[in-house]
């Protein structure tokens, strides 16, 4: 039986992890609806290409010198993976999932027979992958200490990914993100980058027949790169609100979690305390009879 | 008659209005866009997007480059960056000219497509030191 002064520490010290906890539930949701403004800004854009990208890409996609970001090296020996987390932890499993997530993916990949390459964004995902697959991480990007991420880091990933592209390192680009379903779901999910998929003309409404200038071919390669940009930057951005909802939910948990624990601890105390005072009444009254 | 302009960066919608004419720098060319345009997708250089609302320019945009998509009732420009002509800092874009031109020193010409990109940084750049001044 622990005594009444350990208790006591005890209590005061789950009481003052609760105190920091409930402090960082607050901070995650207030970043998280920033980063959920962040995110909807991004949406017009995003769409617009999309519809831009539609009715080009039918019009080349057949064409034999259609460009590399649109089909593909042909081959599908080397597969660059991207993993997008988060920089810092204490959010639950959000980080782990993309781990592990990855960790399948090259596992799978290398049954086939096939290599594998790992580009690791957020320094949580590099951490863990580093334990793993370290021989297969090729690089890292972190925005660690950063307020915000904008599309400028975006296209710098992009500009990255081009490169090893056109300097024939890797035939298939795949990017493993945690997709932000709502604050309560976040769901890792892979989306293939190149070959780039093309949005469902069907889909996309009044891609009636467009004029373009300069032709086809010009336009579409400049518009993949910043397609390819624009991409990444919603693997970010989701990636983004997608951490700060899940740390919101894992802190409102661990609220919680203290504050069954103060209670439990608290009932202890008593007890002890009320044992205490019974054993002390026992004594003096078994001492008074002895006279 | 107008047109419903629609100028968007990749991070937010910077400005939706309807004007009367919208003239923008097209790669082989300024075009006007008044209602009814046939349906086009271009390509933007780097220069200033003018609004027009009767015969007078209300708005004077610069846009370093990037897609506009014009059907007959819309003109959808896509651009990295937009700024009002007011705003764009010619210290700012001499310095940007000065970088544009040291990247281009520094690009393989060998490769046409790396060429040709480092080039239209370099013609984005005049255009805004010439919108500044």
């Amino acid at each position: 039986m622990p005594s009444l002064k350990t208790l006591r520490l005890r209590i005061n010290s789950v009481k003052s992890t609760q105190k920091i906890t409930s402090a960082m539930k607050m901070v995650a949701a207030s970043k998280l609806r920033r980063a959920q403004q962040q995110a909807e800004a991004a949406r017009p854009y995003a769409q617009r290409m999309a519809r831009m990208m539609a009715s080009l890409g039918a019009s080349v996609a057949g064409s034999p010198t259609a460009p590399k970001l649109l089909v593909g090296t042909g081959a599908d020996k080397v597969h660059l993976l991207v993993s997008v987390a988060g920089d810092r932890g204490l959010a639950g499993a959000f980080n782990t999932n993309i781990g592990r997530m990855t960790r399948n993916l090259t596992r799978a990949l290398e049954a086939e027979g096939k290599t594998v390459k790992i580009l690791a964004i957020g320094r949580k995902t590099r951490d863990y992958l580093r334990r793993e697959l370290a021989s297969r991480i090729v690089g890292d990007v972190t925005f660690a200490g950063r307020k915000s991420i904008g599309f400028a880091d975006a296209e710098a990933i992009a500009v990255r990914i081009v490169g090893m592209l056109n300097a024939g390192e890797f035939d298939v680009c795949t990017v493993v993100y945690n997709r932000f379903q709502s604050v309560m779901t976040q769901t890792p999910t892979e989306m293939r980058l190149i070959p780039a998929p093309l949005p469902d003309i069907g889909e996309v409404a009044g891609t009636a027949s467009y004029e373009f200038e300069p032709d086809e071919e010009t336009m579409l390669a400049r518009l993949l790169p910043q397609n390819l940009a624009i991409q990444v930057y919603r693997a970010l951005l989701e990636t983004n609100a997608g951490f700060f909802s899940s740390q919101m939910t894992a802190m409102d948990n661990a609220t919680r979690n203290a504050g069954d624990m103060i209670k439990r601890l608290t009932q202890n105390y008593n007890r002890a305390r009320q044992a205490n005072i019974t054993r002390e009444l026992i004594e003096i009254i078994s001492g008074a009879e002895a006279l | 008659m107008p047109v419903s302009l629609e100028i968007v960066s990749p991070e937010k919608l910077l400005l939706s209005r309807s004007v009367d004419m919208v003239v923008i720098p097209a790669s082989e060319g300024d075009m006007g866009v008044l209602e009814g345009h046939a349906p086009m997708i271009v390509m933007l250089r780097g220069g200033t997007i003018d609004l027009y609302e009767g015969d007078k320019i209300v708005e004077r945009l610069f846009v370093d480059g990037g897609f506009a998509e014009v059907t007959p009732e819309r003109c959808t420009v896509l651009a990295n960056k937009a700024i009002p002509i007011a705003e764009v800092n010619k210290a700012d874009a001499e310095r940007r000219l000065a970088e544009a031109e040291a990247a281009y020193a520094a690009a393989d010409k060998r490769d046409t497509a790396v060429e040709d990109a480092a080039t239209d940084v370099i013609q984005s750049a005049r255009a805004m030191v010439e919108a500044a001044g």
